[in-house]
């Protein structure tokens, strides 16, 4: 008798633990997918992160920025007589 | 079977009639008659066989699943397993202030597979289209491969580009990233980053130097791939990916912008055919700014000569000439052989030199040590190394590091020629001491200057922000002072570089006009010099500029090299907050303008005083550099 009960339990652990396996194996893959678009996700961000500051590089190219002063926005760099020194 | 057999074929022969009756037509269906062969036999037949089936299917099973387990194992990983690399990028190179010199970004590659390409050849000319390729071309690229299975179709494009022509889904066609580094500064920067090859390994300058230090280590992870190249399962990290490492430099792109203008316009007035300048920072020996003309976009390396890709300040061995003077003078100080005051009667303008002669431009007649400078005369610092030994003359100048690589890294640093006194001849001496018999290279000279800027202590020149060594020192504080302030008489009036005086600091500094060497002599073809230190008060810059074969107007060093200086350093001492240490000069300036204004006006005093403090609030407000411009998004890729 109680070996009988030994053997139902034994094969109901079994059969327990094969379907945790099954989900955690479901799982794992599920979370895999996340990880992966995640990762994904990150170097997205990175790469556009890189080209923004590329953009931004290019943009702030000095011999742009001083064309564009002194052309556009009609900028000149002061003159001796127009730079006052001030004593305090 | 034959066990079979033999009683199938016993059969037809006991039932004989059988086979008669069945030929004469229909006949009632009879009971067959009891078997009589040997059922038990059979039985165990059967059993047998069914056992031996058995057994060589669990031998079988067993052969596979023990005995051969490890190369079924291996076959099948072989199918669907994959180790694949995680691709890095390289680490990016920052301007001392952290503004971005040289970027990676992340390009696709279009490949083939020619064995699959081939197979659907109408598809061939949409791809050529899509790749803006000749179809024949395409064609015949696609042949010579025919037996690989990959080939480049077009690299490093815009990822955009690259979507659209995967988008055509043409069986055999797929991307690869890849990354492009891009330097958005241009050719400004190009000789000190350098560049790196189509594999993102450093080529030449600071992306070769540090190359170990940028380039990541690509990882590696094995996965389980279906069919189509989808990724099924993670199974294990091999390698986890080690991105390359940021790199902050010591250059100041802003610094580094002026020198490149200026040294531009520099030679385009002049008409010189290349040129160098380098800015040191005195306290560290970082350098600040490093520009050569000609010079080449990194963003298209292999356009252009190939001159125009060497890193002349680094590489290229000039005499000094003039520039020195200085040393010359401390070195005659530092031995005791002369003073401060020590008068050298020049006349008649040239000194016996063996078989030649030492010449002035000018005769100088008589003139103290500070004069010797001021006026840069041959004959003087002839003089003084004749109070010099061929052996104290050669330790000196070695101790500032002329004859050897000043190792800054730089990959192709060149030591100079400086020979050891044992292979001078009985003129060399005197000829090293206004700068000719021996050569160096801009940033010798620079390195040389800082360390007489820095109290005699000399610094190994660095690329890095941040590292730099123990300074050695070189020279006594006291007489590397003295000479700083010899020195400041060239900017001043009766110098011979007044173009390189900057209102409101006094500047330090050595003009030099070096005649170049040729093949038997020296040609009438010239390099101007201007080296110099500011403010004299405690300097901050050192700064070498060379203009090399003016062809246009004068050639002197004070005039060609003279401006370059001043417009920097006045740009790189107002960017950097230094404090003027001559505002008496600029007061007065000042009120020189003030007063021509007022003449100009006819105002009263009063109201002019009114004006120049609202004056003074307005150019405090505009600084032209600096101002803010915002561009429109999206426009530069």
């Amino acid at each position: 008798m109680s070996r009988a009960i030994l053997l139902g339990m034994l094969v109901l652990g079994i059969v327990a633990s094969a379907l945790l396996v099954v989900r955690d194996r479901h799982q794992h893959r599920q979370e895999f997918i996340a990880l992966t678009k995640l990762e994904k996700a990150r170097d997205e961000l990175n790469i556009e992160f890189g080209r923004l500051q590329l953009e931004q590089a290019t943009w702030a190219e000095s011999h742009r920025v001083d064309q564009v002063a002194r052309t556009r926005l009609g900028m000149v760099f002061p003159r001796t007589e127009d730079i006052v020194v001030l004593r305090r | 079977m034959s066990v079979f057999g033999r009683v199938w074929s016993g059969k037809p022969r006991r039932d004989g009639r059988d086979a008669k009756r069945r030929d004469t037509g229909r006949a009632p269906a009879r009971p067959r008659a009891r078997s009589q062969f040997n059922l038990r036999g059979r039985l165990m037949l059967v059993c047998g066989t069914l056992a031996l089936c058995s057994a060589a299917l669990l031998a079988r099973a067993f052969d596979l699943q023990v005995v051969d387990k490890a190369f079924y194992q291996q076959q099948g990983a072989a199918r669907f397993l994959r180790e694949i690399p995680i691709a890095t990028s390289r680490g990016m190179i920052t301007d001392r202030n952290g503004e971005p010199l040289a970027v990676s970004s992340p390009v696709e590659s279009i490949w083939g597979n020619p064995k699959e390409l081939l197979k659907a050849p109408q598809r061939l000319p949409q791809l050529a289209d899509a790749l803006g390729m000749e179809r024949d071309e395409l064609q015949r690229r696609l042949s010579q491969r025919a037996d690989k299975e990959f080939v480049y179709l077009k690299r490093r494009i815009n990822p955009d580009e690259a979507k659209r022509i995967l988008a055509l889904e043409i069986p055999g066609v797929a991307s690869q990233r890849e990354y492009r580094r891009f330097y958005p500064q241009g050719e400004a920067m190009a000789h000190v980053l350098g560049f790196t090859n189509i594999d993102d390994r450093g080529q030449e300058g600071l992306e070769l130097a540090f190359d170990d230090w940028l380039r990541g280590t690509p990882g590696a992870k094995r996965v389980i791939r279906d069919r189509r190249g989808r990724i099924v399962e993670n199974v294990d990290l091999v390698r986890a990916a080690q991105p390359g490492r940021d790199l902050a430099i010591s250059i100041d792109r802003r610094i580094q912008f002026l020198a490149h203008r200026e040294l531009r316009n520099a030679l385009a007035e002049t008409g010189a055919s290349s040129g160098s300048a380098v800015v040191l920072d005195v306290a560290t020996g970082e350098v600040l700014a490093m520009v050569n003309l000609p010079t080449f976009n990194p963003n298209a390396v292999g356009s252009g000569p190939r001159d125009a890709y060497r890193n002349r300040a680094v590489t290229d061995l000039l005499e000094p000439g003039s520039t020195m003077k200085p040393l010359t003078v401390a070195a005659g100080l530092e031995l005791g052989v002369i003073s401060a005051d020590s008068l050298f009667n020049t006349n008649p303008g040239w000194i016996r030199n063996g078989r030649y002669r030492t010449n002035d431009t000018h005769n100088y007649g008589v003139l103290d040590t500070t004069g010797v400078i001021r006026k840069s005369s041959n004959v003087g610092a002839a003089m003084i190394a004749r109070r010099l030994t061929n052996t104290q003359f050669h330790e000196f100048l070695s101790r500032f590091g002329y004859g050897k690589s000043t190792g800054s890294g730089f990959p192709g640093e060149a030591a100079g020629a400086f020979p050891p006194p044992d292979r001078w001849d009985g003129t060399s001496k005197q000829t090293m001491s206004y700068g000719y018999a021996l050569s160096v290279t801009p940033l010798q000279i620079a390195s040389a200057y800082a360390a007489l800027g820095n109290g005699g202590a000399l610094h190994q020149p660095s690329f890095v922000k941040g590292q730099h060594g123990k300074s050695r020192q070189v020279l006594d504080p006291k007489i590397a002072g003295d000479v700083l302030h010899m020195m400041q008489t060239v900017t001043e009036t009766g110098g011979t570089a007044t173009q390189a005086a900057i209102l409101g600091y006094h500047v330090a500094g050595k003009t030099g006009t070096s005649r170049k060497a040729s093949a038997g002599g020296y040609s009438r073809r010239y390099i101007g010099y201007f080296a110099g230190l500011v403010p004299v008060v405690k300097p901050r810059f050192a700064m070498v500029v060379a203009v090399n074969d003016p062809t246009k107007g004068s050639y002197y060093g004070g005039i060609v090299a003279g401006p370059v200086f001043r417009n920097v350093m006045e740009g790189a001492l107002r960017l950097m907050d230094v404090p003027p240490d001559d505002i008496d000069t600029w007061l007065a300036a000042q009120a020189a303008a003030e007063a021509k204004r007022l003449k100009g006006n006819g105002l009263a005093p009063a109201t002019a005083t009114a004006n120049a403090t609202s004056d003074a609030a307005v150019t405090a407000t505009a600084d032209p550099v600096v101002s803010a411009v915002v561009p429109a998004a999206g426009a530069v890729r």
